[in-house]
């Protein structure tokens, strides 16, 4: 497999890094966001923090897609695995993520519920198959990167007939979210952004065009390799020296401008827009999620089940002192949270940016924790 | 397997005889008594048992039955000490194919064999139908130490160098390569191997190792944490020097697992003082077993024990203890 050890080189790596160096405005601080976890996590991971002029400070995004469900929509998915005869179907990230009370997948797994982990969605469809006499119901979790797989097994089980195969669908969308924080985000203003590498290979980096043009903060994807991230920042640094704000793409290997036009026309096929999703942390967005479409309904578990009793009413319902919410605003960085690292740990989270490997505290956690600058 | 197997009457008899006794054959075990009956050298005894409950039973590169023997022939190993003698217990569950039992016996009879530790005791135990998840092997191994050697977990002090057999991660994404669900194509076969030919290599040269382990389950990265903690010290790798196998990097990559925190089933971690760590990795550099070893990191002083890493463009990371099991990305 290519593309690993290309973008780790040493050399290219401090080539970057001297020209960053060069670059940076000593009499300015740059305040990035990335986006994504992925990219919180592989600047933890790589150190990269340590690397960066000191000038620049990376702001944790809410691109985690396990800590945006708010706990109401777990709490739907623990009693749809406890539903006699299903068998459900996940992400292994989601397993221990704490829903209200503590419960989590993992805990109604202990107890007898059958929960299967899975690594994609054409998995939950092969469970279906395998097992005609028992409900499979698929828990659909993601941004815009899982949303294509989760629209394609919809399509593929109607075209095979599978009458036991279900999906509940908690996709929801980039922009609306970048939106947000631009527009209720971090008291400290953003000078621009990193953006997510593999849902801008479904959207295309055309799709950040309006709201860049609106809120005139340059954004720049990058790749999840340490030099897609450090050349990503300093492309970031040249806009922001020259005092222009564009959409610029780093991660020509993957990302084009105009995306994977098939992929979200089968998105559009199946998926059609909520009015309103809750999101942990950042509150009630409108049209920022996806549900399947009622010519789908035989696929889609909230017209199977009544799941408005789960409906999302409150926010605020993290525990007391978990700053979940605000990290995912980038109003906070983990290791302001007073429960981190004393109470909530990857052990015994208390919130899901602790147990998502996507997670800003979980990253913070296992990578960066007393090292270095942050 | 039946009920019957284990009942402790004929058909046990025979299948203790037409199996396990045929294929582990020593001058002990073909007397048929219920214990072995040993003289040792001089020396300090080493003791280890551990039980085996991999799943699956057959993966690339190996059996459970490997593992089993090799398991604890390294736990031995890794002490400083020339092993002895195995048993091994067995616990099948009723259903359980004999077919299978038999490949796995005969796969720890080859491993006891070209290791040259006889297993020389056992027992047999079957279990109800759903009472056991085919077979639990447990096995123990004696083994002697001649050597003025003082090797312990916390023993480690800073200014040591850390050595690695060999590249880590193979073991645990050859299990995974064979498990329901996660199917994908990959070379990688199992590490499972017994080191204690390679840890008398490493003794000729020096017996001034202060501490040693194999890292099995919870990869490199626990080991190592479990050494700094015990001996209060911290650690300091370098990315860079940490041999791992293309093919293992890629599929970690693609799964969203640390290769760090992966098991390895025929690598061992050493830990010497600076000036002994050129010779101690010459003598495993010669052996087979040792052809990948590296000089990975240093032992520093730290209090909170921690164990850091130098990444590869030279920032830091820390490596933390596992927590759960590794699980894999969402997107």
């Amino acid at each position: 497999m290519k593309y690993i050890e290309e973008f780790r080189r040493n050399d290219a790596g401090k080539a970057i890094l001297k020209n960053l160096a060069a670059e940076t405005d000593p009499g300015r601080t740059y305040r990035f966001m990335e986006f994504c976890g992925g990219h919180t996590h592989a600047i933890y991971r790589y150190g990269l923090l340590d690397l960066l002029p000191g000038n620049i400070e990376m702001v944790h995004g809410p691109g985690c897609p396990v800590c945006v469900l708010p706990k109401s929509r777990l709490d739907a998915a623990i009693f749809l695995a406890k539903e006699p005869g299903v068998i459900l179907c996940t992400y292994g990230d989601m397993i221990r993520v704490p829903a209200t009370s503590r419960d989590t997948l993992y805990k109604a797994k202990a107890a007898g519920a059958d929960v299967a982990m899975v690594y994609s969605a054409l998995d939950s469809l092969a469970v279906a198959r395998e097992n005609p006499d028992r409900t499979v119901v698929f828990f659909a979790v993601g941004f815009e990167t899982t949303t294509p797989p989760t629209a394609s097994v919809i399509r593929r089980a109607r075209d095979e007939g599978l009458r036991n195969f279900l999906v509940f669908s908690n996709h929801v969308l980039t922009t609306p979210a970048l939106k947000i924080i631009l527009d209720t985000g971090p008291s400290v203003a953003l000078n621009g952004f990193i953006g997510p590498g593999h849902v801008s290979t479904v959207i295309g980096s055309d799709a950040y065009l309006p709201v860049v043009k609106e809120y005139r903060r340059p954004l720049v994807i990058a790749g999840f390799e340490p030099l897609d991230i450090l050349q990503a920042v300093l492309m970031l640094v040249r806009q922001v020296n020259g005092n222009r704000f564009d959409v610029e793409n780093e991660y020509t290997r993957s990302a084009t401008r105009e995306g994977n036009v098939k992929a979200r026309a089968l998105m559009d096929e199946v998926l059609e827009m909520r009015d309103t999703f809750g999101w942990r942390g950042l509150g009630l967005i409108p049209r920022s999620a996806l549900k399947i479409r009622p010519t789908y309904a035989a696929f889609d578990a909230e017209a199977r089940w009544d799941l408005a009793v789960f409906d999302h009413r409150e926010c605020e319902d993290d525990e007391k002192g978990c700053a979940c919410g605000e990290i995912l605003q980038g109003r906070k960085k983990p290791k302001d949270c007073p429960l981190f690292a004393r109470v909530c740990t990857p052990e015994n989270p208390v919130g899901a940016c602790m147990v998502s490997s996507e997670g800003a505290c979980a990253a913070y956690y296992l990578y960066g924790y007393g090292v270095g600058r942050k | 397997m039946e009920l019957v197997h284990g009942s402790g009457g004929r058909a046990m008899a025979d299948l203790i005889d037409g199996l396990f006794v045929k294929a582990f054959s020593n001058p002990w075990l073909d007397k048929r008594n219920d214990q072995a009956c040993f003289s040792v050298p001089a020396g300090r005894l080493v003791m280890t048992t551990d039980s085996f409950v991999v799943s699956p039973l057959f993966f690339p590169g190996g059996d459970i039955g490997d593992l089993a023997v090799n398991g604890t022939l390294n736990d031995v190993a890794v002490a400083g000490a020339r092993p002895l003698y195995l048993s091994a217990g067995f616990i099948l569950e009723e259903g359980f194919p004999l077919k299978d039992l038999k490949r796995i016996v005969e796969s720890m009879a080859a491993a006891s064999g070209n290791a040259g530790v006889p297993i020389v005791t056992g027992d047999t135990k079957v279990v109800e139908r759903g009472k056991g998840d085919g077979v639990f092997i447990n096995t123990t191994g004696v083994g002697i130490i001649e050597a003025d050697v003082d090797i312990s977990a916390d023993r480690a002090q800073p200014g040591d160098a850390i050595l690695l057999s060999g590249s880590i991660g193979d073991h645990g994404v050859a299990v995974m390569a064979s498990r329901n669900h996660l199917k994908f194509e990959t070379a990688i076969t199992s590490d499972t191997a017994a080191l204690h030919g390679l840890v008398a290599a490493m003794l000729s040269a020096t017996t001034r190792i202060h501490a040693m382990r194999d890292p099995t389950r919870g990869g490199l990265a626990t080991t190592l944490n479990e050494i700094a903690e015990q001996s209060g010290v911290g650690i300091l790798l370098d990315e860079d020097r940490i041999p791992i196998k293309k093919e293992v990097l890629a599929v970690c990559e693609l799964l969203g697992l640390d290769p760090l925190y992966v098991a390895n089933e025929g690598k061992l971690v050493a830990i010497c003082a600076a000036e002994d760590a050129e010779g101690l990795l010459a003598a495993m550099s010669k052996h087979p077993l040792g052809k990948d070893a590296a000089i990975i990191g240093k032992v520093v002083e730290d209090p909170r024990s921690y164990v850091q890493m130098r990444t590869a463009l030279g920032g830091k990371r820390i490596v933390q203890w596992l927590t759960g099991e590794q699980l894999p990305r969402i997107c």
